[in-house]
């Protein structure tokens, strides 16, 4: 309504109904009303005290502004409402404001008190909405108040206004670039937020202001990389470009070494480099010593860092957005191993389906791919055959496309296809196929005379376009073998008389020039033709007539003499001084006369010089030295603001600079890394962040969760993941018999810590009073390893382990030397207390936010997860947070998840390999299975039924639970003799009223358990297997080379024993490790010995008499070792 | 990154500007009007344009040009894509995206606009959120908004905004609890002369419409998720539990959206739901010509196939058609060369025929293209790939929501892009709409 008396606004907006008592001008009706009296009109309704007229009167403004009007005029009347309390005369205000301010310095001045005020309420949306109008209204003498403005927002806490002042960066510096060192400071600092909300403003402020400070990058890269998936759609796009151009910087080209490529990317991954160099022929070794001797260059390794971006980025290709689509595949094609590039095909023949100018910008880039790597896409050829109703630039790029795509398998199809594509009406795109034909004849020697034939029928086309740019695709063809075509020179000489486009003519007329040899007959008659019409010809044609005149003076000069001379006197005067001059050049150096120079001479070679045949080649060549889906790109020309795509350094600079040195809580603000790190160790108390059923309150979600989380995280969080690891590293001392000491004074510590880690290897070692005092920690715990199952049973690949263990441990280096510094922190804090402070620190925050309506409540909040990935451990965090349960496995033990909770229908069911003795039978594996009742209603008659196991499996099933209540859960143990075999033992789970079917698949390391053996009877075992029946059958050894983070003493036998259930063995050798252990089933001997050498070399024997069990074993333990 | 949005009619007429940065003077759009020109048909007109000093990314919808103004590097789909996210806004508040709605509620686009973007940089475009900010007009708002003075506009931040789900917006309530799926597909296929499959392909899309009150987490399952191969989600969705169990978890947003688009494996054989016999042949004397075409179901899953519509576009020297339809009209327009001819339902009993003569311009050569043929159709009650649903599960809330599937084959919405050129003796079925030629009489030229 009101907006339809807006556009009324030329004839008088008060003469509209609503408001009488400022219609009684006549003049304000009529057409004749002036400027000045319809703005004094909307003048008086804004000084009114009505706020329905002044909104009326500001909806009118607005409206003249939409559509281009002037209403500067006003800026005095309007800005004096912009305290205005109606919200939406205030919000118009802030439109005008923006709009006029540049143009009325002064007086826009008189605004800025209200925006400082503004700056200051309580009300978040208010903040950051002053902060933004403040931050738009472009008056340089503001700068200092702008800048005072964000610095504070900056660290607002409000998560919203912190983006908003990510926003004003960008403004502030294109107003005044003077600031940009104080502008970078508060980049520096928003970059270490935490929030998902913030993440993709302030990397966009990043690329505006300070694109070239990389180096601000390095600390917040990882934390980058795992929040990417939960920002939104626009900040993802920018994130990964940006992303993409530092691992450019940072990271090695993952293509350096083809032929290690094609173990795929994981392997080279895994660092086990060395090993692989080994497997691969003696190629590669002299590659390796090429580069050894070039570069001192390192077999490629692929940083954990560049695998962490791929892997986050990629399930972003399923976007629903083009742009972050394309952004993905631009840094997949940019920066993966070749062999994994392939993935972003299907994603961008996806986006093929979309709108027309989606599809422009994609196949552009598809283009510029196919030149590179053709393979990825030839699967999708049918997808860019063209539709009649594609425009124009659309068919053309598609054509760009197939023809890049042509070899020689498919040729036949595509040209096939071409061929209808002639008979198109659309001329234009008719003339691009014969290009294409031409380039493909060009590109594929197979078809050249196919494709020849066919265009020179098309020389008989009733249409003269397709006959002109046959022609001259012909010529370029012809000029590749020439001797064999003088009959299609012939057939086109005829051709003169009809065809009249003169690039055609004149192309006819090179090429009989050229070959005139091939047609000597011809070629003089055509000549004498072309001397009739020369004057009427087009200019470009003219200038082939003097050629092919020269040519044949040359060549044939007893019969073309007299024409020649003819032609260029007609030349001499022709109008285009271009045609004179050529005229003038050619007679001197073709017409013998005395004051001719040396160079007529020459005249033949000159003239009669072989041409080299032209390459017709894709515009799209070379184009990717732009990075993909840009505007640089598209244009093929930089754009303004365009940052180069670096090339890959020779070699890697240093990754520990990534290597962040916060607190280990901060790790919690993204639910991904968190979930990698709980593969890793399941006892990351999760209980905040997201679960806590504070934050929620005010929505404040992450940040909120950032500060307050601090705390109590420490508390409970990262408390025990620290004791956790020092408890590994405990273990590993537990064997040197020197270090003892230090080990109790660790072991102390630990025990102070509320929750701890048990023991992984040596648990069953340990004491039943440690074991028992575990459990009671473990409880606490136990919300961590809930909602880890989960993760755990999404098979995190082991990549992502290694690579949170890389991290944790570096972490963990630091957290010691703190540690040792600091004596105690709040690390006593028990859960009940901590879960206080949050509360009582969310109350702070509420003060924070007006006291919004915010109807989420609380447990719905918590339940909802920022990402969608993860979102699941979210689920079943709230039951258990809710439901303490009894027993906790002990920590490097993995969980494994046997029923989930949705197929469950709410009983998840886990289990892990306890690696006690299982006392009933001891040839029994031990399993420990976890039921938790996520249902409202009680489940009954918990039992096993129906093994169908593999010959001689046998399981011990566990006592029926008679009731598991709602939310409860609890833990059975379980037997199985697997038979020291990985084959899984498949049985049903029965509830009262369903049935699950369910396999258990034992890691080959869980089929033993440790022996203990001296060193010498070791040797006397080792030597017996080796000269056993089967000599050398039992052992097996594989070279290897150490991670990076394991190549001392403990960390090998640490992740030894975490893989297998071994036990160590003592030895004197400081290079060697050993470790013993016997077969669950059959007690058969497993011997491992692991020898390291110089540098990160190490030898790894396996003696077993299970063949396949060493052979596992040994694959294993390569890859733990590797890591 | 995005400076200024010009949106333009097809007269020319710059009826919107809008500038996030310092003011653009509309003069930059010469700049368009001339590649406009150049162009010829708005399709043409290249998304991105160079001018001396700013780069104009323009797409067209609705038969309006939106032109947005560039001064630096910025990937071009991110515009490309914002802009199309602002016209289905548009959609989404105003129920057509037109000048005549845009320019009815030109305050409500100005305060959408303003929020979308904050210095050329999108801030917000989830359509709840939006609509939290901004309430969509309604006849019976305005009214109350002219007497009370009570705007449009919310005073709180969406708590969309802050969640870690922005696509819902809190505090939804419903008394009918109701959830929606469409299960909309499309074929994409090349057939021979013969009828036989050459190329098919299905591609497909979940639109959904949830009321739900609360916020509800919904698991959706098919009976056959293999048929599935390339699918994009709406970022709700959790992508880990479809990688992990081939199920679609997600929160939804309130209202409509599209929950998923897919691909089907294209190993799987696409049934065909209907065949067509045409034969048109231009005669070298007489200046005519003669049309034979005959539609019929073929494999229709015992589903009956409606608003069957044959489009052709004739060649140019084609003056007037003289037919006769046993079954539906025809309609034969001379300036665009476009003869259609609406069927509606198919008959299994009666096949409808369309039989008659062309005459043509008298003097000009017989036509050397053959005329394209396309059909556009709708299958109700058929997911034409097969693909079922198998169980909707709603967790946290406790209400019993009603649940419902519809599964339709149709045309799909880039309907003018199915028409296709045509491969002689291969029949082209797109998205139900089809091309064929008849035989050239010459022989291929090539190969």
């Amino acid at each position: 309504m009101s907006t339809s008396s807006a556009f009324n606004d030329e004839k008088g907006g008060s003469s509209s109904a609503g408001e009488p008592e400022y219609g009684h001008d006549p003049a304000s009706g009529g057409i004749f009303s002036s400027d000045y009296k319809r703005h004094d009109d909307l003048k008086e309704m804004l000084d009114s005290n009505k706020d329905s007229l002044k909104l009326e009167a500001m909806k009118r403004i607005v409206a003249m502004i939409a559509r281009g009007k002037n209403a500067s005029d006003l800026f005095p009347a309007v800005v004096k409402n912009v305290a205005c309390k109606n919200i939406e005369v205030k919000k118009l205000v802030y439109v005008y404001l923006v709009r006029y301010a540049e143009e009325q310095q002064d007086l826009a001045l008189l605004s800025i008190s209200t925006f400082q005020r503004g700056l200051k309420d309580p009300n978040q949306l208010i903040r950051a909405s002053a902060l933004r109008v403040l931050s738009s209204i472009r008056v340089t003498i503001i700068v200092p108040i702008m800048m005072l403005a964000i610095k504070e927002a900056a660290s607002d806490m409000s998560p919203y206004v912190r983006k908003t002042a990510a926003h004003a960066i960008p403004k502030l510096y294109s107003l005044d670039p003077e600031q940009k060192d104080q502008l970078i400071e508060v980049i520096e600092k928003l970059l270490a937020d935490k929030t998902t909300l913030v993440a993709g403003s302030v990397v966009m402020a990043f690329e505006e202001v300070c694109p070239e400070r990389i180096d601000l990058i390095h600390k917040n890269y990882r934390k980058l990389c795992n929040l990417l998936i939960d920002v939104e759609e626009w900040g993802q796009v920018v994130i990964i470009n940006m992303l993409t151009r530092y691992a450019r910087t940072q990271f090695l080209n993952p293509n350096i070494n083809e032929s290690l490529l094609e173990e795929g990317g994981e392997k080279a991954f895994y660092g086990s480099d060395d090993d692989d160099d080994d497997d691969d022929d003696d190629d590669d070794e002299e590659k390796k010593a090429e580069a050894a001797a070039l570069a001192k260059r390192k077999p490629y390794v692929m940083d954990p860092d560049h695998r962490l971006l791929l892997r986050n980025t990629k399930p972003l290709l399923q976007s629903r957005n083009a742009a972050v689509v394309m952004a993905v595949a631009q840094l997949y094609f940019h920066l993966a191993p070749k062999a994994e590039v392939g993935v972003i095909a299907k994603a961008l023949v996806r986006l093929m389906r979309s709108h027309s100018e989606v599809q422009y910008v994609v196949l552009q880039n598809v283009a510029t791919m196919t030149i590179k790597r053709r393979g990825m896409f030839e699967p999708y050829l049918k997808s860019f055959y063209i539709r009649s109703t594609d425009p124009t630039q659309i068919k053309i790029l598609k054509l760009e496309v197939l023809t890049n795509l042509a070899n020689e398998t498919n040729i036949s199809t595509i040209l096939r296809e071409f061929q209808t594509y002639i008979k198109s009406m659309d001329k234009d795109f008719v003339a691009a196929t014969i290009q294409a034909i031409g380039r493909c004849a060009t590109n594929i020697g197979e078809v050249r005379d196919t494709c020849l034939n066919g265009l020179v029928q098309l020389l008989s086309n009733r249409d003269e376009l397709v006959v002109a740019e046959s022609v001259v695709v012909i010529k370029k063809l012809l000029q590749m073998q020439p001797e064999q075509h003088s009959d299609i020179i012939k057939h086109m000489a005829k051709l003169t008389d009809n065809i009249q486009v003169p690039m055609a003519r004149a192309s006819i007329l090179w090429l009989i020039g050229e070959y005139c040899e091939h047609v000597p007959k011809i070629a003089p008659d055509v000549l004498r033709k072309m001397a009739k019409t020369f004057t009427n010809e087009e200019d470009i044609v003219k200038l082939q007539i003097i050629n092919l005149a020269a040519k044949l003076y040359l060549t044939n000069s007893k019969q073309t003499k007299l024409l020649t001379q003819y032609v260029l006197n007609l030349a001499k005067y022709d109008q285009n001084y271009d045609i004179r001059d050529r005229a003038r050049f050619i007679r001197q150096l073709i017409v013998p006369t005395d004051k001719s120079g040396a160079l007529s001479k020459y005249a033949k070679k000159l003239f009669l010089a072989l041409k080299p045949a032209p390459v017709l080649e894709s515009p799209f060549k070379d184009r990717d030295h732009f990075q993909l889906g840009s505007l640089s790109h598209l244009l093929n020309a930089k754009a303004g603001g365009y940052q180069e795509l670096p090339d890959w350094p020779e070699s890697a600079p240093d990754p520990s600079v990534r290597n962040v040195e916060v607190p280990e809580w901060t790790k919690c603000t993204s639910r991904k890394e968190r979930k990698e790190k709980k593969v890793e160790k399941p006892f990351y108390s999760d209980s905040e962040g997201e679960s806590g059923p504070t934050e929620s309150a005010d929505s404040e979600s992450d940040s909120g969760s950032g500060s307050q989380s601090g705390s109590e995280e420490s508390g409970s969080g990262s408390e025990s993941e620290e004791s956790e690891e020092e408890s590994e590293s405990e273990e590993e001392e537990e064997e040197e018999e020197d270090e003892e000491e230090e080990r109790a004074k660790k072991k102390k510590k630990v025990d102070k810590s509320k929750p701890k880690k048990p023991e992984s290897a040596e648990s069953d070692q340990s004491s039943g009073e440690e074991q028992k005092r575990i459990r009671k920690g473990g409880k606490d715990r136990r919300s961590g390893t809930e909602s880890e199952s989960e993760d755990e049973s999404e098979s995190e690949s082991s990549e992502s382990e290694s690579e949170s263990e890389e991290e944790s441990e570096s972490d963990t280096d630091i957290k010691k030397k703190k540690k040792t510094a600091a004596s105690k922190p709040p690390p006593k804090q028990t859960k009940k207390e901590s879960k206080k402070e949050t509360k009582e620190m969310s109350l702070l925050d509420l003060d924070d936010f007006e006291p919004t309506p915010s109807p989420q409540v609380t447990p719905v909040n918590s339940f909802l997860s920022n990402s969608l990935v993860t979102d699941l451990e979210g689920l079943s965090l709230t039951d258990t947070v809710l439901a303490p349960t009894t027993i906790a496995p002990s920590s490097s033990v993995r969980l494994y998840e046997l029923l989930h909770r949705i197929t469950g229908e709410g009983l998840a069911v886990e289990y892990c390999f306890s690696r006690q003795p299982f006392s009933p039978d001891p040839h029994m594996v031990a399993v420990q299975i976890q039921f938790t009742n996520n249902t409202t209603s009680e489940a009954k008659s918990l039992h096993i039924e129906e093994p169908k196991l593999q010959s001689g499996m046998r399981i011990k099933e566990f006592p029926e639970i008679e009731v598991l209540p709602a939310g409860e859960s609890v833990n059975v143990v379980m037997g199985i003799d697997f038979c020291d075999s990985t084959q899984a033992a498949n049985f049903q789970l029965c509830t009262h009223i369903r049935k699950f079917f369910v396999s258990i698949q034992p890691p080959v390391g869980e089929l033993m358990t440790p022996a203990f053996l001296t060193e010498n009877e070791f040797k006397k075992e080792q030597e017996t297997l080796l000269h056993g029946q089967l000599m050398g059958m039992n052992e097996i050894s594989e070279k290897l080379t150490l991670g990076e983070k394991c190549q001392s003493e403990h960390v090998i036998v640490e992740r030894v024993t975490s893989t297998a259930n071994l036990s160590r063995v003592p030895c004197g050798s400081d290079k060697e490790s050993r470790f013993a252990g016997k077969t669950v089933s059959s007690g058969s001997l497993v011997l491992v010995t692991v020898t390291r050498k110089d540098g990160a070399g190490a030898l790894l024997t396996v003696n077993c008499e299970k063949m396949v069990i060493g052979t596992m074993l040994v694959k294993d333990i390569l890859q733990a070792l590797t890591q | 990154m995005i400076h200024s949005l010009f949106l333009i009619n097809n007269a020319g007429d710059i009826f919107l500007e809008k500038h996030w940065k310092s003011v653009i003077s509309r003069s930059v759009c010469d700049y368009f009007f001339e590649a406009q020109d150049k162009a010829g048909e708005p399709d043409n007109v290249s998304p991105v344009i160079r001018t001396p000093h700013h780069y104009l990314i323009n797409i067209y919808r609705e038969k309006i040009f939106f032109v947005s103004v560039i001064q630096t590097e910025v990937p071009p789909l991110f515009v490309i894509e914002f802009l199309h996210r602002v016209a289905e806004m548009f959609q989404d508040y105003f129920g057509e995206c037109s000048e005549v709605a845009i320019k009815d509620n030109v305050v409500i686009v100005y305060e959408l606009l303003e929020e979308m973007l904050d210095n050329g940089f999108p801030l917000a475009t989830e359509s709840n959120i939006l609509k939290e900010l901004i309430k969509p007009p309604t006849i019976l708002r305005s009214m109350v908004n002219t007497i009370t003075g009570s705007s449009n506009v919310g005073e709180t931040l969406p708590t969309g905004q802050l969640s870690t789900i922005p696509w819902r917006r809190a505090g939804v309530k419903y008394t009918n609890n109701e959830a929606y799926f469409d299960v909309v597909e499309e074929i994409d296929a090349i057939l021979d002369k013969s009828g036989t499959t050459v190329f098919a392909e299905i591609q497909g899309v979940i639109d959904a419409c949830v009321k739900l009150s609360g916020m509800p987490d919904l698991t959706l399952s098919f009976m056959n998720p293999r048929l599935l191969d390339d699918v994009s989600f709406h970022p709700c969705v959790r992508f880990k539990r479809w990688e992990s169990e081939r199920v679609l978890s997600f929160i939804p947003p309130d209202g409509n959206f599209r929950l998923m688009s897919y691909h089907v494996n294209a190993q799987n054989l696409v049934a065909i739901p209907v065949y067509v016999r045409q034969n048109i042949n231009f005669f070298e004397t007489g200046s005519s010509g003669r049309v034979d075409i005959t539609v019929g179901p073929k494999q229709t899953m015992g589903k009956t196939v409606e608003n069957v519509i044959v489009t052709i576009h004739m060649p140019k020297v084609v003056l007037s058609a003289n037919l006769t339809a046993t079954q539906g009209t025809y309609t034969y327009d001379p300036v665009t060369k476009i003869l259609v001819w609406d069927i509606g339902k198919l008959n299994q009993q009666k096949l409808p025929n369309l039989k008659g003569s062309l005459s043509l311009q008298s003097g000009a050569p017989k036509p050397e293209e053959n005329p394209s043929l396309n059909i556009d159709l709708k299958i109700q009650q058929l997911a034409i790939s097969g693909l079922k649903v198998n169980r909707l599960d709603m967790y946290v809330e406790k209400y019993k929501p009603f649940k419902g599937v519809k599964y339709v084959t149709k045309a799909g919405k880039f309907q003018k892009n199915w028409e296709l050129a045509c491969h002689e003796g291969l029949l082209r079925l797109t998205d139900l709409v089809w091309s064929s030629f008849t035989l050239m009489k010459n022989i291929p030229f090539l190969f």
